[in-house]
């Protein structure tokens, strides 16, 4: 007999049912039970929310090179993992197995890249400004706060790292959905983020329904941001719209557009762009003299 | 009573030139708006100035059709090192003009005309002369080797600083290779108008620049046109986030520079003098009319007592009236909407149970005037606390140790801006680190440069304007 793992929530570095006690089956692309995900709720996305929010003073104001230092912990566990990790892909998106391995080397791949971004990023965007008058002036890029982030739906390992490790690489902390049916991957990956001296909080990872629990993190008013790569293209304008109404930054496929193409290639090297998304940008200005 | 009284020394007012009548500028020429002409007053007198046109929604139509001629044909294609030049020559003649746009300035918007002439009108020019040298040098911005020009830009901007708002949106704009077609404020459309004039004269290709005078609605269709690719805004939040609202699911680009409700901090070992200055220049300065205005004065408890008589006599010095007197340091309120609108916050802080002192001014007969105010034993829940007023209206409160103080400024939807004051170079960086918002002056305030980045965390929108940072807003890479 083998021991077969409960698949939960991660919040505040802890795995919690949902609180509503709901799960739902997963089913691998064959269609055989895989198990039943915990269903969060929309009191675990505000639970998860307060997470975020209590794990953000000490995420952003750790150093760049702790934070760069933990999110290549991240690509360890993920590498020690790699088997379990290629047999989860492989069920969820039906790939065989050297096409998931490929997946999982790619996911590293991809932690490692953000990884190194950590303690660049401010020196590529941030600098001093050459200001007309006795004053020494400085720019600097600074976490925008709590993210809620919706990971695609169908690339359950590559495309959930590639929207959840920009945010936190900028000093960020997250409130993840993920893919709904194909969230187990997920929730491994949860696991190996306990064990990867990533404080609880940073990243919270609830398995259920984007639909579903999306708007509440889009109107959440402690939410500062919002990424809705996961979302319905006929769901991205309402979410949007619910977004405006804390003024919060927003990254959204195809500016938002229902008629935009479908999940973008994860394959490819990323652009600066999410982890632009959700910096602010501060400007610091101090007289000169004697 | 004063030991040394001023002699009036105003200037010109012909200095203006003023017109009878102004029109809106689309696709290179002046006409009538299909909207209702409107008479632009001097606020500090309710005498009027001019008439202006105002545009319509077919208006708002042509203009944009003008901007995406001129976007396609002529400038989104033209090189570089062609757009500086136009670049620079606009900056050349904001310069020349400089008298005659600071006088207009104070005379439509309020403003004292040493403001006018010291700030405004040099940095309008000032940011032309800087995005200039950023049109030939895109791919070196950090946004990619080629990024390229959005298209058209609507852009729609306040009554506070009214050209330099309009140079703040139209020079990244263009360096970039956008079009644009921009809204001045109601209260304050002559100098983006006399600016139009300028771009007429320094022979910008027709459509490159239109300029629309009108109110709410003008904005409105602007913002919502389908025919541009992206909005910018400077304003109210509210109206920030109908926009945000407006343009969700649209694809098209937004930037916006909304309220702030600024935290000024003065630490008990703070340069006393220094600070009180400082205090007076962050929220006195524009009357207050400043969305990084330092509103809220968060003093150490063990100063107070001689932070706040020292500033009430500092607040005796200054001179309430003629904007256009070279002494004036307080000019008029923009308009009766906005004196009506800081009156009642101002009372509410009575009703609220804090503790109002006017500065001794003497207030004009005619046109719209707050004397400088202080409101003491204010509570963080008060709304003189928590929402922005727009005018010369400082509320204060006091703090014990420094977390307190970054706790209560941060404690805000607003992001925008923050004071500190302290001679302790490890405190200020330490405060500044910890300040959610977008422009920290230690030891100095309201200072601008067009090389600055400028905006808000929160509430107080996104995206930046000034620096390299500024071009991000209007290129896509």
């Amino acid at each position: 007999m083998t021991v077969r793992k409960t698949y939960k929530l991660y919040i505040g570095g802890a795995f919690p049912r949902s609180e509503s006690g709901r799960v739902y089956p997963v089913t691998s692309s064959s269609g055989d039970l895989l198990a039943q995900a915990a269903q969060a709720s929309r009191k675990d996305v505000r639970d998860a929310v307060v997470a975020a929010r209590g794990a953000f003073a000490g995420w952003s104001g750790a150093t760049a090179y702790n934070r760069g230092q933990v999110i290549y912990r991240i690509a360890e566990m993920l590498e020690g993992r790699r088997d379990q990790f290629a047999a989860e892909v492989a069920a969820a998106e039906g790939l065989g197995t050297a096409a998931a391995e490929g997946i999982v080397d790619a996911s590293v791949d991809r932690l490692v890249w953000y990884a190194g971004w950590t303690d660049k990023y401010a020196q590529i965007t941030g600098g001093a400004n050459p200001v007309s008058g006795p004053y020494i002036n400085y720019s600097v890029p600074e976490p925008s706060g709590v993210i809620g982030v919706l990971a695609p739906q169908q690339s359950s390992l590559l495309g959930l790292i590639s929207v959840v490790a920009p945010v936190i690489a900028m000093g960020n902390t997250c409130v993840v959905v993920s893919s709904f049916a194909r969230p187990l991957p997920a929730i491994s990956l949860a696991e190996a983020l306990g064990t990867s001296d990533l404080p609880g909080g940073v990243v919270n990872v609830l398995s259920g329904s984007a639909a579903e629990l999306a708007p509440w993190l889009a109107a959440h008013r402690d939410v500062n941001g919002i990424d809705i790569t996961g979302a319905a293209p006929e769901g991205r304008a309402n979410l949007l719209r619910s977004a405006s109404d804390t003024v919060k930054r927003t990254y959204s496929p195809a500016g938002g557009r229902a008629d935009g193409p479908g999940e973008e290639d994860w394959a490819t090297e990323p652009a600066l762009r999410r982890m632009a998304a959700f910096v602010e940008t501060k400007t610091v200005w101090h007289p000169l003299g004697i | 009573m004063a030991i040394f009284d001023y002699a009036p020394a105003p200037e010109s007012r012909d200095l203006a030139r003023l017109k009878p009548h102004y029109g809106i500028f689309i696709d290179g020429a002046f006409r009538d708006g299909t909207g209702e002409a409107i008479k632009t007053i001097n606020p500090a007198t309710e005498e009027p100035l001019a008439e202006v046109a105002e545009a319509g929604v077919s208006d708002v139509d042509d203009a944009v059709r003008a901007a995406r001629r001129a976007y396609d044909n002529v400038w989104g294609s033209m090189p570089g090192r062609e757009r500086a030049k136009y670049l620079y020559r606009i900056a050349r003649a904001i310069q020349e003009r400089g008298r005659e746009l600071a006088v207009l300035e104070s005379l439509d918007n309020g403003k004292p005309i040493k403001e006018s002439r010291d700030t405004d009108i040099p940095l309008a020019a000032a940011h032309f002369f800087y995005y200039a040298g950023w049109a030939d040098k895109l791919g070196y911005a950090g946004f990619g080797p080629n990024p390229q020009p959005l298209g058209v830009a609507g852009q729609v901007i306040p009554w506070n600083f009214p050209l330099l708002m309009a140079a703040w949106k139209i020079a990244p704009a263009l360096a970039a290779g956008n079009t644009v077609v921009l809204k001045p404020a109601e209260t304050t459309p002559l100098t983006a108008l006399v600016l139009a004039e300028i771009i007429a004269e320094c022979d910008l290709p027709p459509g490159v620049v239109n300029i629309l005078a009108g109110g709410p609605e003008v904005g409105q269709a602007l913002t919502e046109h389908p025919g541009i690719d992206k909005v910018a805004f400077t304003g109210s939040t509210e109206v920030g986030k109908a926009i945000q609202r407006a343009l969700a699911g649209t694809g098209r680009r937004l930037s916006l520079e909304l309220g702030g409700k600024a935290a000024n901090i003065i630490f008990e070992d703070a340069p006393i003098d220094q600070a009180v200055e400082g205090i007076v220049n962050g929220i006195f300065f524009n009357q207050g009319h400043v969305c990084c205005a330092g509103s809220r004065l968060l003093v150490q408890e063990s100063i107070a007592d001689e932070v706040l008589p020292a500033l009430q006599r500092r607040l005796g010095t200054l001179r309430m009236g003629d904007p256009l007197d070279k002494n004036t340091d307080i000019g008029a309120i923009n308009s009766a909407v906005q004196l009506a609108r800081i009156r009642e916050l101002a009372d509410s802080g009575d009703d609220e149970g804090a503790s109002r002192w006017t500065a001794p001014c003497d207030i004009p007969d005619r046109g719209f005037w707050f004397p400088p105010t202080i409101f003491t034993g204010v509570s963080q829940a008060n709304r003189i606390a928590r929402e922005e007023i727009f005018g010369p209206v400082l509320s204060v409160l006091t703090f014990r140790t420094p977390s307190e103080a970054v706790e209560k400024a941060n404690n805000t939807p607003y992001g925008l801006s923050a004071g500190i004051w302290s001679e302790k170079g490890s405190r200020i960086l330490w405060t500044a680190q910890r300040l959610r918002a977008g422009v920290v002056w230690a030891n100095t305030f309201n200072r601008f440069d067009p090389a600055s980045p400028f905006g808000g965390y929160k509430e107080s929108g996104f995206g930046r304007e000034g620096g390299r940072h500024g071009l991000e807003a209007y290129l896509a890479y």
